[in-house]
């Protein structure tokens, strides 16, 4: 991935990435909502060594501006070879179950933008035969708990879609990569407490940039995600439901 | 509540911790004081807030941008001096001034006014900081240098993170050729030969320092090996230099606290007798990367754990060269006879460079720097009798490696510390500032101390 879109570019996985692909000397057009923020980004990504920075401040929730901004990010680097999508938000699921609002907002965020974004991607790097799309998903849209539903079903939704969407794809070489996080220790989780299975954002940057130079499918990262999904996914429903995950 | 240990890891204190990810972000409202804590490499309390919040700054790791024309870098203040040496070394650029260890940051190296092997022809690292902006408690920001609100700039540099946070400074780095340093090693019989061989190795070398065994008692006191260096031209010996080869140490860890018994008189002293005696006496030239000349420890990660779970207490001092002799003689007898083994002492010479940091530690002479594992009472009464030895030499001691100097002794080291005070933010303290000004306790730190109850660090983290 040489020019490089980035959505979500002040998001702690994102940053971590960013840095790398400056490291490389890679031009990068870097999408978020806080311009300040955006802005900090921007200069570091500049600093460390990348080709060329260009960025904008939008609120991803406005589909509208969408059709827009895929063509501004292909205007200014020259076209693409790369996106990474990795804004997100992980809601609060007890708002999400007391009201329809709480739960639309996740689900339009995590889902129906990327999607909205993922449209015209998909038909301009279909139509160039190559590229690498890079999503960011998460471990918790391979179950739906209890715990944090909505968040895992806007995930697992995005999940379907992102199979679809590489079945399409294969045939004009273009690559689509789910990254699938497990605990993450970045702002997102901040108020949550530590264990050792939270991963830093470096080290997820790291696999998710190893997975898209070699076009993989589907990751978990880090790779001990892949035994612990495949325990939880393998426990019959009968028993699942009545655990308290 | 948790405990977040210093790197001397004494004393343990309760503290929240807090965050901090944006430079443009306002201070996060807090009940209780706030301190800016980087990456913990002060050795005593002065990065420490017992009983009220640190604000992680390694967040803040941002570069703002580099000048490779002018070796101008700005950049948010949680960045680490490694990561600048990454940017600046492949460039032709390096540090100024710098500490023992690269993992400081660029936050944490102003707020002490760090020093480093080039002491005597260089000055601080406060003297390469051209701006900063530092956000206080009341919203307000200010962008502080020599020109723009100068007295805020006094007073932040070696402010021990006190005046408010700094969101990013802007530094002078300083050009090299190639990233290979020239190193001398001359070995030492006593004190009185290094007070002769340091002033003499300043004329020429931009870096000297010296390790001393300090278990060498009688005529043999100050017994050790001066190193002296210079960058190295960028041709030696025909061998271009160009070409920069970044080694990122040899990746050692302690992979756990040792247990204390195997830090004794014995292993120390016999580590002493095999390290000075590799020399075999004669002076020795050699290439050497800056990694392992300015970093030797930075390839062990996490050195401290040699000392176990009670940890260790640092003392550095300076002493005039008026009386640098003799203090720094009773220094090394008393650590010697104590029998508590000092597993590295570092002697050095400061010049008279002057910083802009009113509480600057740095001064014109001599300064000694040992680490004493923890052994309670008998090694806190140490480290206070060698407090007591340094101020009565005119001294002072460092800040950022003490836990157990005397308010009355900081008082008469830092002469603008009541100026100082008026600048610190209402709503920042530290384990250590309110260690030095325990005037508002309802008894005294000296009757604490003598009757044996809890230590006063812990008396003072309920406040």
């Amino acid at each position: 991935m040489k020019k490089v879109l980035v959505l979500g570019a002040t998001s702690a996985i994102a940053q971590a990435t960013v840095r790398l692909l400056a490291a490389r000397g890679a031009s990068l057009y870097l999408v978020g909502r806080n311009a300040a923020n955006l802005d900090a980004v921007t200069k570091d990504a500049a600093t460390r060594g990348a080709a060329k920075v260009e960025s904008k401040a939008v609120d991803l929730n406005d589909f509208a501006t969408h059709e827009a901004l895929v063509e501004g990010a292909f205007q200014a680097l020259g076209g693409l070879d790369g996106v990474v999508l990795a804004h997100g938000v992980l809601g609060d699921q007890a708002e999400s179950q007391a009201t329809w609002t709480a739960t639309e907002a996740v689900l339009r965020t995590n889902f129906m933008s990327a999607v909205s974004l993922l449209t015209p991607l998909a038909n301009r790097f279909e139509a160039q035969k190559a590229g690498t799309l890079v999503v960011i998903s998460s471990v918790a849209g391979d179950r739906g708990r209890q715990s944090n539903y909505v968040y895992g079903a806007s995930k697992g939704a995005l999940n379907v879609f992102l199979q679809g969407l590489r079945n399409r794809l294969a045939k004009a070489n273009v690559a689509v990569v789910t990254v699938k996080p497990g605990f993450v220790d970045t702002p997102m989780t901040a108020h949550l407490p530590k264990n050792k299975l939270f991963a830093s954002p470096e080290k997820v940057a790291r696999g998710l940039l190893r997975a898209a130079d070699s076009r993989k499918n589907e990751v978990y990262v880090p790779g001990i995600w892949a035994l612990i999904m495949l325990i939880i996914k393998s426990i019959p429903e009968s028993v699942f439901k009545k655990l308290k995950l | 509540m948790k405990s977040l240990e210093s790197w001397g890891r004494y004393p343990r204190v309760e503290q929240r911790t807090q965050a901090l990810t944006w430079r443009s972000d306002a201070l996060p409202e807090v009940s209780g004081s706030v301190l800016p804590h980087g990456l913990g490499r002060s050795y005593g309390d002065s990065c420490l807030n017992g009983g009220g919040t640190l604000l992680l700054t390694s967040g803040l790791d941002r570069f703002i941008d580099f000048d490779p024309a002018t070796g101008v870098v700005r950049c948010e203040a949680g960045v680490s001096l490694d990561m600048i040496l990454r940017l600046g070394a492949p460039r032709g650029w390096f540090l100024p001034v710098t500490p023992g260890t690269k993992f400081v940051t660029v936050g944490g190296a102003i707020a002490n006014d760090v020093h480093g092997k080039n002491h005597h022809c260089a000055g601080t690292f406060g003297r390469y900081v051209r701006r900063f902006e530092l956000v206080r408690s009341d919203g307000s920001r200010r962008i502080c240098s020599p020109d723009e609100n100068p007295d805020w700039y006094g007073a932040t540099i070696g402010g021990l993170g006190l005046t408010g946070l700094i969101t990013w400074a802007e530094v002078q780095l300083k050009p090299i050729s190639n990233p290979y340093v020239l190193q001398e090693t001359v070995p030492l019989a006593n004190l009185d030969e290094f007070l002769v061989v340091a002033r003499e190795s300043e004329a020429d070398h931009q870096f000297t320092m010296a390790w001393v065994d300090c278990l060498a008692r009688g005529k043999k006191v100050g017994r050790g090996l001066l190193y002296r260096g210079n960058f190295a031209p960028p041709q030696f010996d025909g061998l271009p230099l160009a070409k920069s080869h970044l080694s990122h140490g040899i990746g050692l860890a302690v992979p756990m606290d040792m247990p204390s018994f195997c830090l004794n008189r014995l292993t120390v002293s016999a580590f002493n007798w095999l390290y000075f005696h590799r020399q075999n006496g004669k002076p020795k030239q050699r290439l050497t990367h800056y990694d392992p000349f300015f970093y030797p420890l930075d390839a062990i990660y996490g050195w401290n754990r040699i000392y176990g779970r009670k940890g260790f207490l640092q003392f550095q001092c300076v002493v005039p060269y008026s009386t640098a002799r003799d203090a720094l003689k009773d220094i090394l007898e008393r650590s010697s006879r104590g029998g508590l083994p000092s597993f590295l002492s570092v002697l050095k010479t400061f010049g008279d460079i002057p910083s802009p940091g009113w509480l600057s530690f740095p001064r014109k002479g001599v300064t000694l720097a040992m680490d004493f594992a923890n052994r309670g009472e008998k090694t806190y009464r140490l480290v206070e009798e060698l407090d007591r030895v340094t101020r009565e030499a005119g001294g002072a001691v460092y800040p950022a490696k003490d836990a157990r100097m005397s308010p009355e002794s900081f008082a008469a080291y830092f002469p603008r510390h009541t100026e100082f005070a008026g600048y610190v933010d209402p709503a920042f303290s530290s384990s250590f500032w309110r260690r030095m000004h325990p005037v508002s306790l309802p008894f005294s730190l000296e009757s604490e101390r003598a009757s044996g109850a809890p230590q006063p660090q812990s008396v003072l983290a309920l406040r």
